[in-house]
């Protein structure tokens, strides 16, 4: 169920080193066509390899110019769907149109600490060496783990 | 000199510790190892680590999308109880030392995705309480808590980058292969890595190394034959290198045979578990009835006690008993979607029905947009029309419901055993240890390797949070491993040959371009598509894929390991035109090799321990006496041969006796 990139927004990420779709793709399927003689597009991007897209949406949610979409499995799924997020700093906002016209949206919260606010080694204790080979996190220490009622062991 | 396609340029890089993936093992594993660094470095021990992702870290592995549930987090339960259900839906075969020990850790890291800014849905009164000072969580199973997932990823990899530091993570490099020592080679001395991006080969040198890098799917031909084969359930950019690269190494690896078949909507290949677990859904066939709960499904799960008969049916077993309708010919099978939905909005206000919609459309938008896509294109939704449910393609995998992965060193409290005391005792290779702990957690046989989460074997259900404490548990004993062990193994190999190794590909392809007109219609050589489809067919026809409704038996079997080393044979005329084309030749050659794995192992086993996911025809029935055991091997890259052998199990904590 392949993404597809549209020929009115995509601009190729002029002035990134790397386009945003290309950096982001977790299977290397987004590629920048510069001259052109891939797609006849010159310096737009495009899913090289659809079959092989899992339609995670990480090009979708990373383009900038919001020139990535998703055009559901050809041979699976009728055609007219549309389901395409808007992305924010603390939620996601859906719009889905369906096939036969009507459209829902919904908002869901993606995160309650903004982006590099929060250190997460922040009031947390330093690792002891001592520790190393026990159970447990530098967080937790060996004692720190899951209460666990160590009759429920069969074997001593 | 300048890199060009074909003469790549070559970057060597020493490290103490190098950890291979990006996922949520390799993510937690960076978390846990700064701090502990930190104190080495203020203890004089000064260690160089890297963390190198074939992709980029915000987004690679099985979280890419998000997910709409944390599935392991213990909570108030006991690791026992933790245990025990991972052993009752595995059959009974399972580490219980390593579960135990998941079961007491993972809690932890969930915490820490609270503390990050992972939002998670709690009791009304609780929403501001955290979890980790008594926040009650919704739950959606008992051992699965509800979150607003879409950003899970990028909020667990924003931790691992503050940890590590941009000069310490390396994205976009390919782990191809590992390197063993040359004065000993049950040692791990490195790895090599080729760039996705440019012409650039990395060798990496370390002490130790954590092979993190997810599980295996793409070895079976999906159902789907177009763009839909790119609808699996776990992510298809999951090449079972963790598997090929240990084997290949040396590694012991246990329970290959525990493959998972995923069921999910047909076609999108949408989740079920909240379904099942919170909707209180049911499956039905196509006449409407609840298949599981007539007696006529007593009956199919009896031959399996005490599992069959238990509360909570395996995951296989549900599998079995859906298959059986299909085969039987009252498909297409159903989730009811409509009913569960349907009479929890009787007791609803309108606002909260359509927050029940919203949280029903949430499942799939944060964890699988394109169920989505399909309802939309289908003018479909869960409330309006029950959608099918099918089974997938087999997956190799550690994390969920199966058990492929490496046997490793676990916890030295448990009681786990030290010895072999089973009548085939003899059978395991010499060199191997004995018993269930030898040494540094989370190591494998081989010195110095070290996995976790879809890597670890016999020990599923953890999924994300117990992936990511896996990472963390691996990474201490990394680190202590390397401080006691500061000399520097040797290459076994030169570079240049591991250069050219790795880079054949595209020798091939230069050397042989223009005998044809049509690039990809060459008798010299395979492009990494085609090499990949010979590998799906062969497992599809012969190693009980969708083609025989997960049917095999020994003479499917022995057909299926002749054809697999045929086809590795081909891999030397794999082809590779660009460094993209690289990257699939090396994965389907991971693929190959833990495919190879599968098949040894399931030629092993001469027993049907998981129904639903795997039959053997000519051995289709439980068999206590001679295979409640593990069954482990081990690879010899240079005769390319395996050995399979019997190792005991042995419960830890209580459960019902077969």
């Amino acid at each position: 169920m392949p993404s597809f990139v549209r020929t009115d927004r995509c601009d190729g990420c002029r002035g990134l080193e790397r386009a945003a779709c290309v950096v982001i793709c977790p299977t290397d399927l987004m590629a920048l066509d510069p001259a052109g003689t891939d797609t006849g597009h010159p310096m737009m991007a495009w899913n090289r390899e659809p079959e092989q897209c899992w339609e995670c949406y990480a090009c979708v949610k990373a383009c900038p110019r919001q020139a990535i979409e998703v055009r559901a499995a050809a041979d699976l799924v009728p055609l007219g769907g549309r389901v395409q997020p808007l992305r924010e700093a603390a939620s996601i906002t859906w719009t889905l149109q369906f096939r036969d016209g009507t459209t829902k949206r919904f908002q869901y919260p993606i995160r309650t600490v903004p982006a590099g606010a929060r250190d997460p080694y922040a009031d947390k204790p330093a690792a002891d060496l001592a520790e190393l080979g026990k159970p447990g996190f530098f967080t937790t220490g060996a004692h720190g783990l899951h209460p666990a009622d160590p009759a429920r062991l069969v074997r001593n | 000199m300048a890199a060009e396609f074909g003469t790549p340029e070559v970057v060597e890089e020493d490290l103490d510790l190098l950890i291979i993936g990006g996922g949520m093992a390799a993510c937690g594993a960076a978390y846990e190892a700064a701090p502990w660094l930190a104190a080495a470095r203020r203890a004089g021990v000064d260690l160089r680590i890297k963390l190198v992702d074939k992709a980029a870290l915000e987004r690679s592995g099985a979280v890419a999308q998000g997910l709409a549930a944390i599935s392991t987090y213990l909570g108030q339960n006991d690791p026992a109880d933790y245990a025990r259900m991972v052993s009752d839906d595995q059959l009974g075969i399972t580490r219980d030392d390593l579960t135990y020990d998941l079961g007491r850790h993972v809690d932890d890291s969930v915490h820490r995705f609270e503390e990050w800014g992972l939002p998670i849905c709690k009791q009304p009164g609780d929403e501001d309480l955290p979890l980790a000072a008594g926040g009650r969580p919704v739950r959606t199973g008992k051992w699965q808590i509800a979150i607003h997932g879409e950003s899970y990823k990028p909020i667990v990899a924003a931790a691992a980058r503050a940890a590590l530091g941009p000069d310490c993570i390396a994205e976009h490099v390919f782990i191809v292969r590992l390197v063993n020592d040359r004065r000993d080679p049950n040692r791990i001395a490195g790895a090599v890595g080729i760039s996705v991006h440019d012409h650039r080969v990395h060798i990496y040198r370390c002490k130790a190394c954590l092979l993190a890098a997810g599980g295996g799917l793409g070895l079976f031909r999906p159902r789907a034959a177009g763009e839909g084969a790119a609808r699996t359930w776990y992510p298809l950019w999951s090449a079972g290198s963790t598997y090929a690269m240990a084997a290949a190494a040396g590694a012991e690896l246990t329970m290959m045979e525990d493959r998972f078949v995923p069921l999910g909507f047909k076609d999108g290949g949408g989740p079920l578990g909240a379904w099942f677990l919170r909707l209180k859904a049911k499956a039905v066939n196509a006449a409407g009835e609840d298949y599981q709960s007539l007696p006529a499904a007593r009956a199919l799960l009896a031959p399996y006690a005490p599992w069959g008969e238990a509360a909570v049916t395996p995951t296989c077993l549900r599998n079995h008993l859906l298959l059986n309708e299909l085969l039987a010919g009252r498909g297409p099978v159903y989730l009811d979607s409509v009913s569960a939905l349907g009479k929890r909005a009787e007791t609803l206000t309108p606002k909260e029905v359509k927050r029940l919609e919203a949280e029903v459309w949430e499942i799939v938008l944060s964890m699988c947009v394109a169920q989505a896509g399909q309802w939309a294109g289908e003018n479909s939704a869960p409330q309006k029309r029950n959608s099918e449910l099918m089974p997938g393609e087999p997956c190799l995998l550690g994390s969920h419901a199966g058990g492929c992965g490496l046997w490793v060193s676990g916890p030295t409290d448990l009681a786990a055993p030290t010895t072999e005391e089973h009548p085939e005792a003899d059978q395991i290779p010499a060199h191997l240890p004995s018993g269930w702990h030898w040494g540094y957690r989370s190591m494998s046989t081989v010195a110095g390797l070290f996995t976790a989460a879809d890597g670890v074997g016999a020990s599923g259900h953890k999924f994300s949070s117990g992936s990511h404490a896996e990472g963390r548990i691996a990474a201490k004993a990394m680190i202590a491993y390397v401080m006691d062990h500061r000399d520097q193994p040797e290459l076994d190999t030169p570079v240049a040959d591991l250069v050219a190794e790795v880079y054949r590909p595209v020798r091939t392809y230069l050397e042989h371009r223009d005998a044809t007109t049509a690039p990809d219609l060459n008798p010299h050589y395979l492009t990494p598509r085609q090499f990949q489809q010979r590998l799906q067919q062969i497992m599809d026809d012969y190693v009980g894929g969708v083609a025989t409704w997960y049917r095999t038996n020994a003479k499917m079997l022995d057909l299926a390991e002749a054809k697999l080393a045929t086809l590795k044979e081909d891999a030397q005329a794999l082809c590779a035109r660009d460094p993209h084309e690289l990257l699939r030749a090396w994965e389907h050659q991971h693929r190959l090799l833990a495919a190879e794995a599968h098949v040894k192992h399931l030629q092993y086993r001469t027993e049907t321990r998981y129904p639903g996911n795997y039959y053997r025809t000519d051995a289709n029935g439980l068999d206590h006496e001679h295979w409640k055991c593990f069954v482990n091997s081990i690879y010899d890259r240079k005769t390319k041969t395996w050995t399979l052998f019997k190792r005991q199990h042995v419960d830890l904590v209580e459960k019902a006796a077969p």
